[in-house]
């Protein structure tokens, strides 16, 4: 059986519970068993991700697991793994799955593939699965031995497929350790998609010329209803909040469309972000190394360009 | 504090990838290989600040082969005062945390730092495990930690914003950038690197359990599409009919 961990925040799911749910059930097609998910602690209608796949919802609770410390929940996990036997564990490539694949293959002396973007394969018995290395400049196959595995999914990597029917929920009697990390506060900006989740991106760089100028990509931002990134040099001089860095040193991202405002393109800027599916880039300068990266182009200041691109999408929202 | 920093070598962003023929394996023929940048600027950094501030020690660990020790020394340079290799030729991130628990058990370190993730493989999975071999707490992607005693203060980075956690030692706790400010080694820290201790030791017995065993090349990129600066409409019915992604 392959074992789904669905990250919630606050009782809810987020896209990346229903892709990680999707890859779940491709997973299990791929291996000829069933897709179950562990949900931990309260949530809102877990049944409902039956509709990605799931045939079964395992919901644990207990007073630990209000507040995330790996130790608690890796440890609740890898019980449930055991008990329920599962063969593949799935977590999302997210700040928590990140802090438990570690734990969890060690827990469970298994192999393990952190960031994975394609479905595994089974061939004579061989399991096999996909991950980009070298900052997007390579795909590597790996080769996973043993009998249990987990892997962590990449953000954008599947689209979540709605099409099956709500699944039945049952409780999990698994004992909830406590923990030793104390959450004394989660800080994070409302309103807008977290960068590694979201699907449209307006990034700028240096060629803004200041902070004073974001207004225009604030704008265009908010008509696309994409989040705000910049380069690194942007965040380093403050002109731009540190979580918005993207690259080598910043986040990795695979956004469905990343828009790329007067970035020159560096290596290690497109290290984080040339998975996204489509990449526009905006630039004065022809000979800009990010074009060679593009989908699309657009040479010209990015001061008369952004406005245009803004009216335009305004127009185009109207009439869709 | 009595740390230890585990440091490991990656190639350098720039470095043209090439496979060998059979495309099982980078070919490492014309790779600058450079120490993981959050295990210098960070890891290490924050565990020198540390001992400067309160005393103790930092000891830096490396699963690897001799070449290693070029990386190790630079570490050195930086200030850490002695270093461990354990020779290996490490395939998978379970056994390089396998090797350094083993060393670990022993030795009751207060904090063991590692960079939050290895800029080639993106794993972020030795400090989990490391972690867990240990039953020790982990805190991942810390951009920022305070010790008050033998309490800590650590905001670690979470989606859209941070998240602020207290732990006591002995903990782990991998690095991301905010955690400390880069250091370069000066002429003195190069020259006592030398004749600081650096320690190989045999590699104890584990498997690797998931292993690259085939390497591409992305699918190349078709060139890129330029539209008139002057007619955005263009690019957005692109955007829409032809990428689908508006
Ligand atoms: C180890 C290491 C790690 C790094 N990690 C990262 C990372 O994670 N992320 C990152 O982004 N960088 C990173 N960098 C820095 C990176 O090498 C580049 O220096 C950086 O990305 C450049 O930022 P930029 O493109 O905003 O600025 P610039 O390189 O200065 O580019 C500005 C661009 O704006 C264009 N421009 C100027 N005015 C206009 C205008 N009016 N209209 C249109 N276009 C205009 C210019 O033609 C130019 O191409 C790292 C560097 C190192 C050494
Ligand atoms: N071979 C190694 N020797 C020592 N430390 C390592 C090694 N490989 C990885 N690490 C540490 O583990 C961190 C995360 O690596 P990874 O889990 O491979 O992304 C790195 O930043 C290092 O601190």
């Amino acid at each position: 059986m392959v074992l789904v961990f669905a990250e919630s925040q606050k009782g809810q799911f987020k896209k990346s519970a229903f892709e990680a749910v999707t890859y779940g059930a491709k997973t299990a097609h791929a291996i000829g068993t069933e897709c179950h998910v562990l949900v931990l602690g309260k949530a809102d209608d877990p049944s409902s991700l039956g509709t990605y796949g799931a045939k079964k919802i395992h919901q644990v609770e207990g007073a630990g697991l209000e507040e995330f410390d790996s130790q608690v929940f890796g440890t609740v996990i890898a019980a449930a793994a055991i008990k329920l036997s599962a063969e593949v564990v799935i977590l999302n490539h997210s700040a928590k799955g990140k802090a438990l694949i570690g734990r969890l293959a060690a827990r469970l002396d298994a192999g393990s593939v952190a960031g994975v973007n394609a479905v595994p394969t089974v061939e004579n018995g061989v399991f096999k699965v996909k991950k980009n290395v070298f900052s997007g400049k390579a795909i590597a196959t790996y080769q996973i031995k043993s009998d249990v595995k987990v892997l962590s999914l990449m953000g954008n990597a599947i689209r979540p497929e709605a099409s099956g029917s709500a699944a039945p929920v049952e409780k999990l009697d698994v004992a909830v350790p406590s923990g030793r990390v104390k959450v004394k506060s989660v800080n994070t900006v409302e309103g807008t998609v977290p960068l590694p989740e979201a699907e449209l991106v307006v990034s700028a760089g240096r060629g803004m010329k200041g902070p004073e100028n974001w207004g225009i990509i604030e704008e265009l931002a908010g008509v696309l209803g994409a989040t705000t990134a910049c380069s690194r040099p942007v965040a380093d001089s403050g002109w731009r909040p540190h979580h918005e860095h993207v690259g080598q040193t910043g986040i990795a991202i695979r956004p469905n469309l990343y828009i790329a405002i007067g970035i020159s393109g560096a290596i290690q800027h497109l290290a984080g972000v040339n998975s996204s599916k489509k990449i526009v880039v905006i630039n004065k300068d022809p000979e800009a190394p990010f074009f060679k990266a593009a989908d699309y182009g657009v040479v010209g200041d990015l001061f008369e360009v952004v406005p245009r691109l803004t009216e335009a999408l305004k127009a185009f929202k109207a009439n869709h | 504090m009595k740390s230890l920093v585990c440091v490991s070598k990656t190639p350098d962003t720039t470095s043209k990838i090439s496979f060998t023929n059979d495309q099982s394996a980078l070919d490492t023929g014309n790779i600058q290989f450079i120490m993981n940048p959050y295990d210098e600027w960070y890891a290490l950094v924050r565990a020198l600040e540390l001992q400067e501030a309160q005393g103790g020690s930092v000891t830096l660990i490396n699963v690897g082969p001799a070449a290693n020790d070029a990386i190790i020394r630079k570490g050195l340079a930086i200030g850490a005062e002695k270093a461990i290799r354990i020779e290996a030729d490490p395939q998978s991130a379970l056994f390089v945390a396998k090797q350094i628990a083993g060393h670990a058990k022993a030795e009751n370190y207060d904090i063991i730092f590692l960079g939050k993730e290895t800029i080639d493989y993106n794993g972020s999975e030795v400090g989990g495990m490391i972690a867990e071999l240990l039953d020790l707490p982990f805190i991942s992607y810390a951009s920022h930690l305070e010790m008050n005693g033998n309490t800590a203060t650590i905001h670690r980075d979470i989606e859209g914003g941070t998240e602020v956690v207290e732990v006591e030692t002995p903990f782990v706790v991998s690095a991301a950038k905010g955690l400390a400010e880069q250091r370069i080694p000066n002429m003195r820290g190069i020259m006592m690197a030398k004749s600081k201790p650096l320690q190989v030791i045999q590699q104890a017995e584990a498997g690797d359990l998931a292993v690259a065993v085939h390497f591409e090349a992305p699918p190349p990129k078709k060139a890129v599409t330029l539209v008139d600066p002057e007619n955005m409409e263009e690019l957005v019915r692109l955007l829409h009919e032809e990428a689908k992604v508006i």
